[in-house]
């Protein structure tokens, strides 16, 4: 790869980081504990759900190792099943949703509109404590004995089989639940009303747009989810009966009350990386993204029909089959969205000047990933293929193709992308950019290997397997170390960076959002003056009258 | 090569001989099924190709040092309806196709024979017409469409066969089912895919195809002597159900001969045919189902008798063609000591006399 680059740093002999900074206003824990400031919040967030995110990875590394070998030698059974169970629900719950919203949404969502915080600073510190409160909860449930149904509860296993912390868990997804229901709510008052002058509807970033289509998702999903999960309870508790079928209930019922918000759910934890790829992809090839009405509108597209296809996690479970038709058919159509992103993602390439800076390897990554992850979703979604991948490591491999490959990937390129911004500091390029290429090689070395286990039929959650599929699970394995080194370069270089790297001034990447017009680390207040949006969204010939305009200013001040 | 650890020889040894890739074609839909797999696969392999081509060409020709300057484009209305529609067409396509599939996979030839499967924590248990009981393993004949009538005692389990490319979910308090038809002599994998607890891995069987020569052998060696029909009577008996479900004038409850697949109206007026289904519910949760004409005075037998228990009694249902054999059960009754001092049987057997001419 040839040294070309976009990264522009100020002169490091005289550059500072400015003094007075969101980081710097004020001091001690409580000015942390009790702050109203949404970038502040959003470092919090980012702490937070790292370290879920390595409990969660901890958890995977157990089944990974469990399922080097056939027989189930590393732990019982019932021990790898609370495994699997606690790695599902601390990564969905405490490190997916809140993820690219919570940290990323939190902290620049209101700068990239021109705001100086989100509508509701004290909703937005209250959403910190309920996940803080749901994320504590959880790890208490697992310490004093985990829960072992699966992170999907399924009736009546969950409500009347197992003998574990079932309510415990599910209070500690209610709680969290709020979190993602304040956040939500937040960012659609904040884009509805809160927008700089001139900052219209199609001028917003890409960012904004897919944000505010997962916080759509967030407000209307949430709600059902918490009802699943107190009848649940209830049942478990009083035995309502609301679920029993000797009781007259139906077990179906709880599984069209979970998928109605767990099915939209993914589209709440892809949306918004959908998003950070948009900003990412544009700004490493100086082009306003291609097609930017077709990209806006396939979030909104993506948000609403993906209220419409949840029935598809059921077709092999006895609903009726002019269901199956239908939710299959919208299934088909939710897929062309995601299509047209990536086809546009494509293109915004065509005729730019790239370069492959950290953010952009993980974007490209994702791409890859992503079309992967989306067209193995097709496999599924198709009712006849369906009957024979559902269940199986196949879906395992679909959804973390998504979930990891996209989501994931989307994430680190967020946090690569902005944290020049966040802490003012940049980090070693050559070490982050391996950083990136380990985790591609070693997320297909881990999860591809279980695609072939799914077309071969080794049922998901299996703690022991028949012993012609170890071979494949031993790749599997091996893939796994080689992303967990993946993951933790960036934890290692990203602190080292906050006292040693290079002061990274106000736009690193001569990006366009208004977040990269104000000083890193922002003011407290984000900017010194309210920005006045007057151009398009990525609009890089603005950029550069305004970087001349301002070489033209020095100048005359220098001769002046 | 001695100098390689033997655990790795040992490993690639395993590598070279057992690197299954595929899962055998043992049944009539299997290679249906794998034509739209393999379908998908080729559209998503092109659908990769195209994006990873676009980018990675892309990438090369407009790198910062070949093309400084961007030139910037606003989008295009084109290709934007070309990667809308192209992509809705194909997915379009592999609806309908797997619908079709989808359809085959569940909807049984008339032909088929039915073999019960009850699945609980943590086994399967198959209940042959012939009175064969299995568990953990299942015996099909080869080229004979097969139905599987499946419930679960307990929590949700779902039934695969991948050589068979076949999975439906067992699930409790109603009957699912689904077909195959084996193509291949052999003995295949049969897990529980539904997570179901503790010991869901160890819920797995051996599905074996025998030729139809050894599989008459197999059902005569293994038979318990009595039918499933036969254990359905017995139960039939115990329970004392034809003290009312009998053809006399004065009988409590409506007759059962002849009543499976009939037609019959309910008292609230609902037309419902009397399947599987129905007949499981109207011994469970009689109240729910009471046919025209009679009183709900039947008690619920919840909790009282398996899901075999159930099924037997359901197979001997179906097998009621005439109230001969009703008759004979009532006087089985009878003869049972504990039942003997009882109201009801003796009332019953006395009452034809009584009022017959």
């Amino acid at each position: 790869m040839s040294a070309a680059t976009i990264v522009s740093l100020p002169d490091q002999a005289t550059a500072r980081i400015p003094k007075d900074n969101y980081l710097t206003r004020e001091n001690g824990i409580l000015s942390w504990l009790l702050t109203q400031d949404h970038k502040r919040i959003g470092i919090l967030y980012l702490i937070s759900m790292t370290f879920f995110f390595f409990i969660g990875g901890a958890l995977a590394g157990m089944i990974r190792l469990e399922l080097l070998t056939p027989q189930s030698d590393l732990m019982a059974a019932d021990t790898y099943n609370k495994v699997f169970t606690m790695h599902g629900i601390i990564m969905i719950f405490f490190f997916l949703v809140p993820s690219v919203p919570g940290a990323l949404g939190n902290f620049f969502l209101p700068m990239m509109i021109g705001a100086k915080d989100l509508a509701l600073p004290k909703m937005n510190l209250a959403s910190w404590y309920f996940y803080m409160a749901g994320g504590i909860l959880a790890l208490w449930a697992m310490i004093t004995g985990g829960v072992d149904t699966g992170w999907t509860f399924t009736t009546p296993l969950s409500t009347h089989y197992v003998n574990t912390n079932v309510i415990t868990t599910g209070l500690a997804i209610f709680i969290t639940g709020f979190s993602s229901i304040f956040t939500g709510l937040n960012f659609i008052v904040t884009i509805h009303k809160m927008r700089a002058p001139g900052m219209t509807w199609f001028r917003l970033p890409l960012f904004i747009w897919a944000n505010y289509a997962a916080s759509i998702l967030m407000v209307l999903g949430t709600p059902v989810l918490a009802i699943a999960i107190v009848l649940v309870a209830l049942e478990r508790a009083f035995g309502i009966g609301v679920f029993d079928p000797t009781k007259g209930g139906d077990p179906l019922l709880f599984q069209h009350l979970f998928w109605f918000y767990s099915h939209p759910a993914v589209y709440i934890m892809i949306l918004p990386g959908m998003g950070v790829i948009s900003e990412v992809v544009s700004t490493f090839s100086r082009k306003r993204v291609f097609g930017y009405t077709a990209v806006a509108f396939s979030s909104v597209a993506i948000a609403v029909f993906g209220f419409f296809v949840w029935a598809h996690h059921m077709f092999i479970m006895g609903v009726s089959s002019y269901a199956v038709l239908v939710f299959s058919l919208l299934t088909m159509l939710v897929a062309v969205p995601s299509a047209i992103k990536i086809f546009n993602w494509a293109f915004t390439l065509y005729k730019g000047s790239i370069t492959f800076e950290t953010p952009m390897i993980y974007a490209f990554g994702f791409m890859g990933l992503f079309t992967i992850g989306g067209m193995t979703g097709v496999f599924l979604g198709v009712s006849g293929t369906d009957i024979h991948l559902t269940e199986t490591y196949f879906i395992v491999a679909h959804f973390h193709f998504v979930m990891v490959g996209g989501m994931l990937m989307a994430f680190l390129a967020g946090i690569h992308f902005w944290w020049p911004k966040m802490t003012g500091r940049m980090y070693p390029e050559k070490i982050s950019q391996l950083a990136a290429v380990i985790t591609f090689i070693g997320f297909n070395f881990t999860f591809f290997p279980q695609f072939i286990l799914g077309t071969l039929g080794m049922p998901r959650r299996y703690a022991s397997y028949p012993p012609e599929f170890q071979v494949l699970n031993v790749l599997s394995t091996a893939g796994a170390t080689i992303l967990g080194v993946g993951y933790l370069l960036p934890v290692l270089y990203l602190i080292w960076s906050l006292k040693y790297g290079k002061i990274a001034g106000d736009n690193p990447w001569q990006a366009t959002g208004l977040e990269w017009q104000t000083q890193s680390p922002p003011l407290t207040e984000n900017f010194a003056v309210m920005p006045i949006m007057d151009h398009e969204a990525y609009d890089y010939e603005w950029l550069e009258r305004q970087t001349e305009a301002r070489q033209k200013a020095k100048e005359v001040t220098s001769v002046g | 090569m001695s100098h390689i650890s033997p655990v790795l020889w040992q490993f690639l040894i395993k590598w070279l001989t057992h690197f299954a890739v595929f899962p055998p074609e043992a049944s009539r839909i299997a290679p249906q099924l794998d034509a739209l797999y393999f379908f998908i696969v080729l559209v998503s392999l092109i659908g990769l190709t195209i994006v990873v081509l676009l980018v990675a060409s892309f990438s090369i020709l407009y790198h910062k040092n070949r093309h400084p300057v961007a030139v910037q484009i606003e989008g295009s209305t084109l290709l934007e309806a070309t990667w809308t529609i192209i992509p809705l067409g194909l997915f379009l396509m592999m609806f309908v196709w797997g619908a079709i599939i989808y359809f085959r996979v569940f909807t049984p030839p008339p032909n088929a024979m039915n073999i019960y499967v009850v699945g609980k924590q943590w086994m399967w248990k198959a209940e042959h017409e012939g009175g064969q009981h299995e568990i953990n393993t299942l015996h099909v004949p080869l080229g004979q469409p097969v139905q599987l009538t499946m419930i679960s005692q307990d929590v949700f389990h779902s039934l695969s066969i991948p050589a068979f490319r076949i999975k439906r979910e067992v699930i409790p308090g109603r009957y699912t089912t689904v077909w195959f038809e084996a193509t291949q002599i052999g003995t295949f994998h049969l897990f529980c895919t539904q997570y179901c607890g503790t010991n869901h891995s160890q819920m797995i069987g051996d599905v074996i195809v025998l030729s139809p020569e050894d599989y008459k052998a197999w059902l005569a060696s293994s038979t318990s002597g009595m039918s499933l029909a036969q254990d359905g009577e017995r139960l039939f008996a115990s329970l004392s159900c034809a003290a009312c479900h009998n053809t006399r004038p004065d009988a409590r409850g409506p007759s059962l001969a002849g009543v499976y697949n009939a037609k019959l109206t309910l008292a609230n007026g609902q037309k419902i045919t009397a399947d599987d289904a129905y007949l499981r519910e109207s011994i469970l949760n009689p109240s729910q189902h009471i046919t025209q004409g009679f009183a709900p005075i039947m008690p619920t037998y919840q909790g009282q008798i398996s899901e075999e228990g159930v099924v037997a009694l359901v197979e001997y249902i179906k097998h009621l063609d005439s109230d001969y054999r009703v008759q004979q059960t009532t006087t089985t009754t009878d003869m049972l000591p504990e039942s003997g001092g009882k109201a009801a049987p003796a009332d019953s057997t006395t009452a034809p006399g009584k009022v017959n001419p």
